[in-house]
């Protein structure tokens, strides 16, 4: 009889809590929340400087909503992309998760593209970061996110050569998952930028 | 879900079970997928329309209105896209974004509330262009 009771004590001791079963997505979560921390200071920064000028050009001469439309759809396909593929993952079917970060990849550059084309352009217009506070956080924070995005290719290319030598595996999977989540955080900071530099930047 | 049962299984010394939930990360589906991209373009479409179509004659208002569309399509990634919920990793991926969020709200509004005051206060003839914001 005392032997159950014993038993029954000490098995609540046993009962787990579900702990998380693979500590690299929760430690991945912890850097994307912590990158999120570098993007909140340079939200604000751009939220105190955004509107000084210093006599130069303001956001609703300078920023072309077209083309950040553009790069806003460019960047959200690359995220359903990124999704087929996860779940091509999900069915094993690796030629068609190589097809998707591919395509995903192309999208990702896209972006690049068009914001280098932006940033050039600015630059020859006289409106580098050196212009006004305004124009230091605005290439702060986009440059920053663009830098994030570029990062987030290379990586990519260097998965699809891994899937490509070793195929599927748990590992493979693994980064796949975090990078899934690292191109998801990318797009959520990205509706940041649209929302509160370009398009709050022109508003009169 | 299955995890709940799995913990109370544990308590009578069956251990073999810890490493039958490895694969159970929501991945979510096209269904998913489908909906939350569905939600975004929308999402993404009304605040362009706003600001090109000069649709608000008040920025104050507009701005108030882009800012809650934004918020609302930032929860629509993460709950989406990103897989959010209370369950993922214990309650340790929520608890961490908690803490985030609470961290950039500080961080925002601080810096605003602040510097708001010290131009107010430091410089005359920036008011107006405070003002304007």
């Amino acid at each position: 009889m005392s032997n159950t009771t014993a038993t029954d004590v000490s098995s609540r001791f046993f009962v787990r809590e579900h702990h998380p079963e693979n500590g690299t997505l929760l430690g991945f979560w912890l850097y994307l929340m912590s990158d999120c921390l570098i993007f909140a200071c340079l939200f604000a920064t751009y939220a105190v400087l955004g509107r000084n000028y210093a006599g130069g050009p303001s956001g609703a001469e300078l920023f072309d909503l077209p083309l950040v439309a553009l790069n806003t759809s460019l960047l959200l396909l690359s995220s359903i992309t990124y999704g087929f593929a996860m779940l091509e993952m999900q069915k094993k079917n690796l030629r068609l998760v190589l097809i998707w970060l591919a395509v995903t990849g192309l999208l990702g550059c896209g972006f690049i593209y068009l914001e280098l084309y932006e940033f050039v352009h600015l630059i020859h217009e006289g409106a580098g970061p050196q212009r006004s506070g305004f124009l230091t956080s605005f290439f702060a924070l986009v440059g920053t996110h663009g830098l994030h995005v570029s990062f987030g290719i290379v990586w990519l290319v260097t998965l699809m050569f891994q899937l490509k030598k070793h195929g599927l595996t748990p590992e493979n999977k693994r980064r796949l998952m975090c990078l899934s989540m690292f191109w998801h955080f990318l797009d959520v900071v990205w509706i940041g930028v649209f929302t509160f530099v370009y398009l709050m930047g022109v508003l009169p | 879900m299955s995890d709940h049962n799995h913990a109370h299984d544990h308590g009578h010394g069956h251990d073999d079970h810890s490493h039958g939930h490895h694969d159970d990360h929501d991945h979510g589906s096209l269904g998913s997928y489908a909906t939350g991209f569905i939600l975004s373009v929308i999402l993404t479409a009304i605040p362009f329309w706003l600001v090109m179509g000069k649709v608000f004659a008040n920025s104050s208002t507009a701005a108030f209105v882009l800012l809650a569309l934004g918020a609302v399509q930032i929860v629509v990634h993460m709950v989406y896209f990103l897989h959010m919920n209370s369950k993922s990793e214990g309650g340790w991926n929520m608890l961490a974004l908690l803490f985030t969020v609470m961290m950039v709200v500080i961080a925002m509004s601080g810096s605003i509330w602040v510097m708001y005051h010290l131009n107010h206060n430091m410089m005359p003839g920036m008011t107006e262009a405070t003002h304007a914001m």
